[in-house]
Order: C-alpha cells, then sequence, then structure tokens
C-alpha cells in the first residue's frame, strides 16, 4: 500500500551509536578502572609472594568457579536474546527471556554462597593471608554487582511485562543489559586471575 | 529493514555455544592438571577472545563509536598486560 521509504530511524539504527543511556557507559567505564586496579594489585602481590599464592589457590573450588562462569555467560546469552525479542516487540518472549537470565544469576549467587560457607569453615578471612585477603575482596565486590545486577533484571522484566520496550523505545533495557554484560565481563577476569593463574 | 545492532537469535546462540565451549576446554585443562607457562598463555588467550566476544558482541560495541570500542578493548589489552608482565616477573623469583 505505502512505498518503502528510508524511515529516519532506521538510517540512525546504521549510525555506529552506544546501546542504552551515555551515562551508563560511563559508570562501566568508572567499575572497570576500580576493578582493573584490584587486578593489578593481586597480580603484583601475587609476584612477590608466590609460593603462598599457590599453595592457597589450591584451595580454592575451581569446578565451583568454573560453574559460575558458564552461569553468567548463560544469563549474558539470555539478556542478549531479551532484547532481540523487544527488537520484534515480542514483549512476552523478552520477559521470559529476562526471567531465565534472574534465575541463572541467582544461581551464581547460590554457588558462591556454598563456596564462601566452606571458605568460612575453614577459618578463612580477609586477615588470615593476603591471598585470602585478595580472594575474598575480589569475589565479594563482584558479588555485590551481581546483587546490583539482579535488582536491575527484576525491574526490566517488571518492565517487559507490562511491555515497556519495543523497538524506538528500547533505552532502559539496552542499559540494564550493558550493566548485566560488564558483570559478566569482570568475572571474565577475575575467574582465571584469581582460581586458575598458577 | 535496517540491520539490529543486537544481532540475531543464531548468531548469539553460536557464540554462546562457543563460549561455554571455551569455558569447558580450559576447566578440562585445569581438571588434567595441564598449567605451567604455555597452558596459562593458552588461558590468557582464551579469557581475552570470551571478554572480546561479549565487548563486541553482546554490550553491542561493534556498532558503537570507535572511542567507545577503543575505550573498552583498551582495558582489556591493559589489564591482560599487567597480567602478564607481573605473571612474568613471578617466574624470574
Amino acid at each position: 500500500m505505502t512505498a518503502t521509504t528510508a524511515s529516519p530511524a532506521s538510517v540512525q539504527d546504521n549510525a555506529p551509536r552506544l546501546a542504552g543511556d551515555l551515562a551508563i557507559w560511563f559508570f562501566i567505564l568508572a567499575e572497570l578502572l576500580a576493578f582493573g586496579v584490584f587486578f593489578a594489585a593481586y597480580a603484583f602481590t601475587r609476584a612477590n609472594n608466590i609460593e603462598l599464592f599457590n599453595t592457597e589457590q589450591l584451595e580454592l573450588n575451581r569446578h565451583a568457579g568454573a560453574l559460575n562462569t558458564v552461569l553468567l555467560l548463560t544469563a549474558s546469552y539470555f539478556v542478549v536474546r531479551a532484547v532481540q525479542a523487544a527488537e520484534r516487540e515480542a514483549s512476552r518472549q523478552c520477559a521470559n527471556w529476562l526471567l531465565a537470565s534472574i534465575v541463572t544469576g541467582f544461581g551464581f549467587l547460590v554457588v558462591k554462597l556454598t563456596e564462601y560457607a566452606a571458605a568460612f569453615a575453614h577459618d578463612i578471612s580477609l586477615s588470615s593471608s593476603p591471598f585470602h585477603m585478595f580472594y575474598l575482596s575480589l569475589t565479594f565486590f563482584h558479588f555485590m554487582h551481581v546483587i546490583l545486577g539482579l535488582v536491575i533484571l527484576i525491574a526490566m522484566w517488571n518492565g517487559a511485562r507490562q511491555g515497556r520496550y519495543r523497538p524506538g523505545d528500547m533505552n532502559g533495557l539496552e542499559t540494564g543489559a550493558a550493566y548485566w554484560h560488564m558483570v559478566d565481563l569482570l568475572w571474565l577476569v577475575l575467574f582465571p586471575l584469581v582460581y586458575v593463574i598458577h | 529493514m535496517s540491520k539490529s545492532m543486537h544481532g540475531n537469535p543464531r548468531t548469539s546462540t553460536l557464540l554462546w555455544a562457543t563460549l561455554i565451549l571455551a569455558t569447558l576446554a580450559t576447566w578440562a585443562m585445569g581438571a588434567l592438571g595441564e598449567t605451567g607457562t604455555w597452558g596459562v598463555a593458552v588461558l590468557a588467550v582464551i579469557s581475552f577472545w570470551k571478554g572480546a566476544v561479549i565487548i563486541l558482541d553482546f554490550m553491542a560495541l561493534r556498532h558503537a563509536p570507535l572511542l567507545w570500542r577503543a575505550l573498552t578493548m583498551g582495558w582489556m589489552v591493559v589489564v591482560w598486560a599487567i597480567i602478564a608482565i607481573a605473571y612474568i616477573k613471578g617466574l624470574a623469583q
């Protein structure tokens, strides 16, 4: 019925742009820098205490760490699917993918809590050694980011159920998704650095 | 219809499967006791690649202005370079 014309929206879609609010990207940069400093401090403290770090690292549950990597990668993938569903105006699917990512994200917390329970049962604390100090503070700092990420995902799930996200009105969803992916990205450095590199 | 910056389900699923396979591969390396300098180098390269997929594809920075791609990918390069330098310093001990 109507001739196809290039709408301004489609022209904009092809121009480079950041997904989500500019503000979240500044926030993400600040977070990356903070964690970067932590990672560097860990790496150089380890370089000066190789034997201690190598011995105590073996006490960590690598299997739990690897399982948590799978959980976070999967939760991120579910968030991508949620964004793609919103682009197709499939609000219900968007909400379902977000719910799947929330469940997977909670799985990460459960695995981490069992790990902490085991550590505390072995009298591991912030002051028991430099390695334990880094292990607990780095993973707990990250743990709190996962909790915040889950709060955001739950808020977005609520929004998606009300049909809030659709093409042209994706900003809220993209902003929250970017934060969640950052949490995943940080773990992809933290896990090999603290659990595996020996 | 313009191409979405968030990719399509098929490509994303393929990327996710590859990320999981890479994770299982490094997990198996660890389980088999494959550490040592070469093991660490392989692990670092795989971890870097996984981070790049998250940044470029999942965060859709592939379609962002160059500055933002450079800032985020640059962060990964710097972080892994620091880890590598510290690791090599530790070897010399």
